[in-house]
């Protein structure tokens, strides 16, 4: 085991797959000889190889579709798209090629494209640094999508990505690469240096791509989130002193509904929260699928947290966040209804 | 044009804008690291002659589209400085009141008609407006400021070909700065030139300038522009620069060889117009007069831009649609 913060887990992740598989390259821009803007693929290129980890010219849409073309020899192609708010030029590729040509040609082309990208706002981004797309793709049939919230899960779900006979989407919570945030800007950096879940094994690991973790047991309520927010319910639930159930989804598509339904089943009470924007936000889905499969043992409507339904304002990006005093309201409010 | 045809005006004009420009973002990186501005910024210093050049030749309605390096070309248009720092301090006498921040400063009242984070998509939007303004017969000229790994990206491509199938009034502007982030442009780049070498591809002349030289890229746009009112379409011209700092705020440009970074400092865009100033007979003292007055306007603006309270939070929630905010959707 060794202590590792989410960029080194990931570094590690990419690390163990380019050892184990001739089959696995990166790519992305400034990947390579210079180690990734956030620095995920530092020393990769120097161990590896120009010819397996290679700076990429800015052309998302071109990324992700030379991506494709390299999966169809049975390569595993793991594409860096430097931020999520940078992914939309490649959209096109994603949606309409890379998600559905298993589909169309029978079975016969398939891609397992890995597409990294770190996203989430809380670093002052600004609009186009800032957003959470992860809904946009979870609802494109034929990707999965996942998004991690601590170092050990994020190097065993990418290690599943990579070895995933789908495309996967991978979003990596920015905020949270060097340490646990929960949602206070104005306490000092935390890091993973003491947490749990910054002990990492060296080694191959991988983790199922279809399973919510419980990272908090508790009987009043269910909070349903990922990514950054995670660490914000915890933080909040233990304020309050509610004995909150959190769970993590970890794997958006595909979702453990039962892991959420036995949870809500148990508690009763559910709040769902995410960052991203409300309106038709990924928590619509939680909330459809958590409704449909507890709607006799719940005992209050579930309620929302979520970024507002606007860009992420640069002079605002506190009030935009949901924080501590956003998700604390959301709790009491399912707390005291029914 | 020739050298003499550029007026002494013109060219203290020219050395007046670089000086704003150059310690206007001097001062921008002050606040940042006094941690009065919030984030991240992408300075243009050692790049202010493209900014300056293009500035003093368009017209009062002309448009200017850049990308988040834009604070000079912000400038250049008229905006006054108290509204740019007060933007990247996020305070009520921001451009935008504080919603955009130092990557999307905005002033259509200057005809600057945005800064673009996202790669290229500024190009295609330039030849939208070109367009309208060739449709409302109105002479306007867009202009649309770039780096070197923007060619790389479709909408360039795209947009190039707009231009010239429409036959529009829009220049496209690629600042060659060697680098797109990390990576050398030559890298990942299929021509030497990123801009200049793809131009026969879409019918244009190459156009290849020391971006450096402040009056040649005044020379250069004004001929461009002056095609372009008069019907005669799209040019695209790549102005060879350098940055004098990393990519951003955060970054210490240590990818680069020293020896490089060197002989790009030594042809200090500010430098070589100052030395042709007075080699044209201008005296010191009237030079100084203008760095001393920069650098008073720049004091002034920040004090101003400090004294300026944050913005309500309620501006947060509306104009996000035509009819006003977010609430009754939620
Ligand atoms: C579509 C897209 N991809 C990637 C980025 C990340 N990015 C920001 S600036 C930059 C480099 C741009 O290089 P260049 O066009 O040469 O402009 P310069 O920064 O040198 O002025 C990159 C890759 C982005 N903003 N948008
Ligand atoms: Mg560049």
């Amino acid at each position: 085991m060794a202590q590792m913060n989410m960029i080194q887990a990931i570094n590690s992740a990419l690390d163990v797959m380019l050892e184990r598989d001739q089959n696995v390259v990166v790519m992305g821009q400034d990947v390579g000889y210079f180690g990734g803007v956030f620095r995920c693929t530092d020393g990769l290129q120097a161990r590896h190889g120009e010819h397996r980890v290679l700076d990429s010219p800015i052309s998302e849409g071109g990324i992700v579709a030379t991506a494709i073309g390299m999966g169809v020899n049975g390569l595993r192609p793991v594409a860096e798209i430097q931020f999520a708010d940078y992914i939309y030029p490649g959209f096109d590729q994603i949606a309409s090629e890379l998600a559905r040509i298993r589909y169309r040609s029978d079975a016969t082309f398939t891609a397992p494209v890995t597409i990294r990208s770190p996203c989430g706002g809380g670093i002052r981004g600004g609009q186009t640094h800032s957003q959470s797309p992860e809904g946009i793709f979870a609802h494109v049939s034929g990707i999965k999508t996942v998004m991690p919230s601590n170092p050990y899960d994020a190097k065993g779900l990418l290690i599943s990505a990579i070895e995933s006979n789908d495309p996967v989407v991978f979003f990596e919570p920015k905020r949270i690469y060097n340490g646990p945030f929960d949602g206070d800007p104005e306490k000092p950096a935390q890091s993973w240096a003491s947490h749990a879940k910054g002990e990492v094994p060296e080694d191959y690991y991988s983790l199922p791509l279809d399973q919510a973790e419980v990272i908090k047991e508790g009987d009043e309520i269910t909070i349903v989130t990922y990514g950054t927010l995670v660490h914000v319910a915890l933080a909040t639930a233990e304020l309050l002193g509610v004995n909150a159930e959190v769970i993590d989804v970890r794997t958006l598509m595909p979702l453990d509904v039962m892991t959420l339904q036995k949870s809500v089943e148990k508690t009763g009470r559910c709040l769902v929260a995410h960052e991203a924007t409300r309106f038709c936000g990924y928590g619509a889905e939680l909330v459809a699928s958590i409704q449909q499969a507890c709607f006799w043992h719940l005992e209050a409507p579930i309620e929302r947290v979520t970024g507002w339904d606007t860009p992420y304002p640069h002079a605002f990006e506190w009030s935009y966040f949901p924080g501590q005093k956003r998700m604390a309201a959301g709790i009491r409010r399912v707390m005291e209804a029914g | 044009m020739t050298d003499q045809q550029i007026n002494s005006e013109t060219r203290l004009r020219l050395y007046r804008l670089m000086r704003e420009c150059r310690e206007l973002e001097q001062r921008a990186y002050d606040l940042f690291m006094q941690n009065l501005v919030k984030g991240t910024s992408h300075l243009g210093l050692g790049q202010e002659a493209v900014a300056a050049g293009f500035g003093a030749a368009m017209n009062a309605d002309d448009y200017t589209f850049c990308t988040y390096r834009g604070h000079n070309h912000t400038l250049v248009r008229g905006v006054a400085m108290d509204a740019i720092l007060g933007e990247l301090m996020g305070r009520e006498c921001g451009l935008m009141r504080g919603k955009g921040g130092s990557m999307h400063l905005t002033s259509v009242e200057h005809g600057v008609m945005g800064s673009y984070a996202i790669i290229g998509a500024h190009l295609p939007v330039a030849a939208g407006a070109a367009w309208s303004a060739q449709y409302r017969g109105t002479q306007q000229v867009a202009v649309c400021f770039f780096g070197d790994g923007t060619t790389n990206i479709g909408a360039f491509h795209e947009a190039l070909n707009f231009a010239v199938i429409w036959n529009l009034p829009v220049i496209f502007v690629c600042e060659n700065n060697k680098y797109m982030e990390y990576t050398p442009i030559e890298a990942v780049t299929a021509v030497a030139n990123p801009a200049a070498d793809r131009a026969s591809a879409y019918s244009l002349d190459p156009i290849l300038i020391d971006g450096n030289d402040v009056e040649l890229v005044y020379r250069t746009a004004s001929e461009a522009i002056a095609r372009a009112r008069a019907g005669k379409g799209p040019s695209l011209i790549e102005a060879q620069t350098y940055r004098h700092g990393g990519h951003s705020r955060a970054d210490p440009g240590k990818y680069r060889p020293d020896e490089e970074v060197a002989a790009w400092k030594a042809r200090d865009p500010l430098d070589a117009h100052r030395a042709k100033l007075v080699e044209a007979g201008v005296d010191e003292e009237t030079i100084d007069l203008i760095d001393a007055q920069v650098m008073s306007a720049i004091d002034e603006a920040t004090e101003t831009a400090k004294a300026s309270p944050p913005p309500p939070r309620e501006i947060a929630y509306i104009d996000v649609w035509a009819d006003g905010g977010v609430e009754w959707r939620c």
